[in-house]
């Protein structure tokens, strides 16, 4: 069994990578999180046994580098309203991505895999290891969740 | 309607942040030179490949095979080939007759490895012949074999496999096309007959 070059796996899919951090844990955290997650991936490379679904694989790192940001935050709980000014004043988008983010665990894993990094919802059942039925029903709730944020 | 807009970032910035320290087996660039684009890659140890680009279908195959024979953590960084660029520069503009960098012989086999250690050491503006390189090398019968390795040079223009002609000084062959071989011979210096 041969892997690709890892730099293949670089060209495919660092982007979505760093949209579904800058999504996940937002653009302050997003480029040590980008960091760390190439590392783990470059140093474990070697040692998968197959190359099916390398881009799972990629993303399963990034999910668990952006969930031990998520845990150091709740850790150290920063103050509500200097995040919102922040949301406010850097983002392009508005905003929507800063509401994702306060979302419970599940429903901002999935909200963030399927539409800033564009993962199918096979692929993200993959990720975090539940079922594809788990994801379509996580990014329901969260989506009514968001709406209900966002036109109360 | 999609509910959620994908941010907007670029990675670029933080994947050449990663590339330049990132803990690879082969690290590689594309580089220019008067000889068309090179492809370049080294290991711990030295440069492993040094090939022209154009004669392979693009990076793509010589990354494979880099990944297959050495490792698959190959990574581009141009930074980490920095030294290799400017001595290559230095050489096609005259400034340069012999590489400092050290390479990497990893990527031949053990009878190639001799004839292209022999070949390492033909000097700048000077000539062998596949004989010659073949008989130093320890094989004297083996003249054509020789001609294979050095055809098969995986770190082209460093070890300078354009410096061994035909027996009666003909320019034989080259992993690069003729023309390539006739412009490194021409600009160290040699004269060579018509094809």
């Amino acid at each position: 069994m041969t892997l690709p070059p890892f730099q293949r796996l670089l060209d495919a899919h660092a982007g979505d990578v760093m949209r579904f951090l800058v999504g996940v844990v937002g653009r302050d955290d997003a480029d040590d999180a980008f960091q760390e997650t190439l590392l783990s991936a470059l140093r474990a490379y070697p040692r998968l046994e197959h190359a099916d679904n390398l881009r799972a694989w990629l993303f399963t790192i990034a999910h668990r580098k952006a969930t031990d940001v998520h845990r150091a935050r709740a850790r150290r709980p920063v103050p509500v309203g200097a995040v919102e000014e922040r949301a406010a004043t850097e983002e392009p988008d508005g905003g929507d991505w800063e509401l994702v983010r306060r979302l419970p665990d599940r429903q901002r894993s999935v909200l963030t895999l399927r539409y800033a990094a564009d993962l199918s919802h096979r692929e993200i059942a993959a990720v975090l290891g539940c079922s594809e039925d788990a994801s379509r029903r996580a990014a329901a709730d969260g989506l009514k969740a968001l709406r209900k944020e966002l036109d109360p | 309607m999609t509910p959620l807009t994908p941010p907007t970032a670029d990675p670029s910035a933080a994947l050449a942040r990663f590339a330049a320290t990132a803990p690879a087996d082969v690290v590689y660039a594309l580089v220019d030179s008067p000889l068309g684009t090179l492809f370049l890659a080294r290991t711990e140890r030295g440069l492993v490949r040094l090939a022209y680009e154009d004669l392979h279908g693009g990076a793509d195959p010589l990354l494979e095979r880099l990944a297959a024979e050495l490792s698959p953590r190959v990574v581009e960084s141009p930074p980490r080939l920095d030294d290799v660029r400017r001595e290559l520069d230095e050489y096609f503009a005259g400034r340069r007759k012999r590489f400092d960098i050290p390479v990497d012989m990893s990527l031949m086999r053990p009878f190639a490895r001799r004839v292209l250690g022999v070949t390492a050491r033909i000097p700048f503006g000077a000539t062998s012949t596949y004989a010659k390189v073949a008989a130093e090398a320890g094989s004297p019968r083996a003249a054509r074999a020789a001609g294979g390795a050095l055809g098969s040079n995986p770190i082209a223009i460093v070890v300078p496999c354009h410096r061994v002609l035909g027996s009666t000084g003909t320019l034989h062959g080259y992993t690069g096309g003729l023309h390539r071989k006739q412009h490194l011979l021409e600009l160290e210096g040699v004269m060579t007959q018509a094809m």
